[in-house]
């Protein structure tokens, strides 16, 4: 079922936690909420999910208003950050529980109830465990409890806060895989909370990105880590170094390096900071065709498959980071305070637009190379 | 530890000191019997009245914001903070043959102080906190989340109530409610102010144990006092059966 969030803004007290949010999520999806601590990422779902009312704004589930929808009412499956499983109710009766409060009519036999929930202990490969309680399972036994607690009412769509939150890195990646399976053999429409961004591109076909009460970006994990609209998006979906420099007829000078860009705009120089990912940053022993700057090593950190230089520029004395693979290491012999050639590739400029008149800052992408 | 202890020690050999048999006469009198009966009356009244509060009390202010919630929480500490026999003078000045309501109680014949009435109302004021007191911090340390899971698996709100709630705070709920029958059973200042001491009508245990003592008759007294003081040790027991019990499901128990 799909869901449609239409300008949602939600206040406690005198703080605002979410401003206009709009957020359409396509029936089938597997979508992720990603953004910092605080941006409102619980409180969204909790809306959606209807524990929370909006102060203004409406939402949908596939085009009908349940804005005013009680909880009950919504069927909604909720998983929370802490997995909040009845602590006195055995894993059976915790799956049972959504069941085994209908009323009288609706509700299914004892026997189908018992069907049921071995069912889904199975879907999610915890049989065997009926019998014991939360405090005898671990972190991603509780995780898959949760999630089986909320898939046995049949609900429209899944709302799952942190899934992994509170787990350890093996066990986050084994779950990872599961909910995708778990997705796309139920074919539900689901969304999910991260404040983990590898984790929204590996499992998500969209990705919403949030800060401070507002939708940053929607699209696809491609759009959003290649195109991103802000330089939140760009900052908050891996690391990222800065330069900064001015603009001026199209042309950016960061330092030595001047760069040709798209931008049309004539109101004389203005401040402007280049983006560039780590990985971008390609490094030569002497200067090959085009544009180098030339930096000096300050440190080496082997992680595994790349390694990672901490680089200071001669020129304008700015830090940064590039990253490559360790045999394109291995080939250059660098050392620390060794001095480098430095080809900047794939920045991303952002210009503080003149025009603007709304109290907030509006941004300018420009996509340029040397 | 001593100190708790040899008083208890001392009322059993009180009330063994002329044998067995005036301990026994003393018991099976008539007037003890019928303080008993008031007693457990009284306890009967005044447990399952503050119990269906307190829970009410301690659930609304534990799981939802609304305006007054410390009004009622500086309500619910009240009788800790006021002396009994004060909260007993409040009874006689509103219901009392000089009180505000006298007159039209008199006019519909109904009697409340010097009259089982007023024992009810005093203890069951005096009482009042027990349960209140012990749930409020449990239900605050569990949060809303499973009430909201529940409530998002279709739960009505009288269900999650019954089966999420309630039975999350069962021990502290048993726990609460020895510790207030204990007091009810064992009030004796508020009781005091209100009963009149009219022998085999207004009179609790603790006020028979009393009226004897003055009376002179000492091996009386302390063999009443036995029940009370019986009536300690099996609070204590089940307390401390309870504490055991709880610490043993906590351990671990953190989900
Ligand atoms: N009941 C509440 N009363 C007051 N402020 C609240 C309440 N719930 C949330 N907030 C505030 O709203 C903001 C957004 O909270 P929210 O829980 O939605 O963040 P989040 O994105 O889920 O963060 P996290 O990743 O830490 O879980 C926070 O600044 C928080 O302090
Ligand atoms: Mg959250």
């Amino acid at each position: 079922m799909s869901i449609e969030v239409v300008n949602i803004t939600k206040s406690y007290k005198n703080f605002t936690a979410l401003k206009e949010v709009s957020l359409h999520i396509p029936e089938g999806e597997l979508v992720a909420l990603l953004g910092p601590s605080g941006s409102g990422k619980t409180t969204l779902l909790r809306l959606i999910a209807g524990l929370e009312q909006p102060d203004t704004g409406a939402i949908l589930f596939h085009g009908e208003d349940n804005t005013n929808r009680d909880v009950r009412e919504r069927q909604v499956g909720f998983v929370f950050q802490h997995y909040a499983l009845f602590r006195h109710m055995t894993i059976f009766d915790n799956i049972a529980f959504g069941l085994s409060v209908r009323s009288r009519k609706t509700r299914p036999s004892k026997q189908e109830i018992k069907e049921r929930v071995h069912l889904l202990l199975r879907l999610v490969q915890l049989d065997g465990l009926a019998h014991r309680y939360p405090s005898q399972l671990s972190g991603g036994q509780r995780q898959r409890v949760a999630l089986a607690r909320a898939l046995a009412v049949e609900p429209k769509f899944l709302l799952l806060d942190e899934p992994f939150g509170a787990l350890d890195t093996k066990v986050r990646q084994e779950l990872r895989r599961w909910l995708r399976h778990l997705h796309e053999k139920l074919g539900l429409t689901i969304l999910f909370v991260t404040h983990d961004q590898e984790e929204a591109m590996e499992l998500a076909d969209q990705v919403v990105v949030m800060n401070e009460g507002r939708v940053e970006q929607v699209g696809s994990p491609e759009e959003i880590y290649h195109l991103p609209a802000n330089p939140f998006v760009y900052s908050f979906l891996g690391r990222v170094n800065l330069f900064r420099g001015r603009i001026r007829d199209g042309k950016v000078r960061l330092g030595e390096a001047e760069f040709e860009t798209e931008w049309e705009h004539n109101s004389g120089e203005l401040p402007a900071v280049g983006y560039m990912r780590p990985h971008d940053v390609e490094i030569a022993l002497a200067p090959g065709d085009g544009h180098f700057v030339q930096a000096r090593i300050q440190h080496i950190s082997p992680l595994g498959p790349i390694v990672r230089l901490d680089l200071r520029r001669l020129d304008t004395d700015e830090l940064f980071e590039a990253e490559l693979s360790h045999q394109r290491f291995s080939e250059l012999h660098v050392e620390e305070k060794s001095t480098v050639f430095v080809k900047l590739n794939n920045l991303s400029f952002y210009v503080e637009s003149p025009a603007a008149t709304t109290p907030r800052p509006t941004f300018l992408p420009i996509q340029a190379s040397f | 530890m001593l100190f708790l202890i040899l008083p208890l020690i001392a009322v059993f050999m009180e009330a063994f000191k002329q044998g067995t048999a005036v301990f026994l006469s003393a018991i099976m009198e008539e007037e003890t019997f019928s303080a008993v009966k008031l007693t457990l009356l009284v306890a009967a009244i005044t447990v399952p009245l503050n119990v269906t509060f307190g829970v009410a009390a301690a659930w609304a202010i534990a799981k939802f914001s609304f305006r007054g919630k410390n009004v009622l929480l500086t309500l619910i500490d009240l009788p800790f903070a006021v002396s009994p026999v004060i909260a007993g003078l409040i009874f006689v000045l509103l219901f009392g043959s000089q009180g505000i309501a006298y007159p039209w109680l008199e006019a519909n014949d109904i009697k409340i102080i010097f009259a089982v009435p007023g024992i009810i109302l005093a203890t069951t004021f005096v009482t009042f906190p027990f349960v209140a007191r012990e749930l409020i911090p449990i239900m605050e340390a569990q949060g809303k989340d499973e009430e909201e899971a529940a409530v998002s698996l279709g739960a009505s709100g009288w269900k999650t109530f019954l089966r999420v709630t309630l039975p999350n705070v069962k021990w502290g709920l048993l726990y609460g409610v020895i510790l207030c029958n204990a007091r009810a059973m064992g009030e004796f200042g508020a009781v005091s102010v209100v009963s009149g001491h009219i022998r085999g009508m207004t009179n609790t245990l603790p006020l028979h144990v009393e009226i004897l003592y003055n009376e002179y008759q000492f091996a009386a007294a302390f063999a009443v006092a036995t029940l009370l003081a019986a009536l300690a040790l099996v609070t204590l027991i089940i307390k401390s059966l309870i504490e055991w019990k709880t610490q043993r499901e906590s351990g671990g128990e953190h989900v």
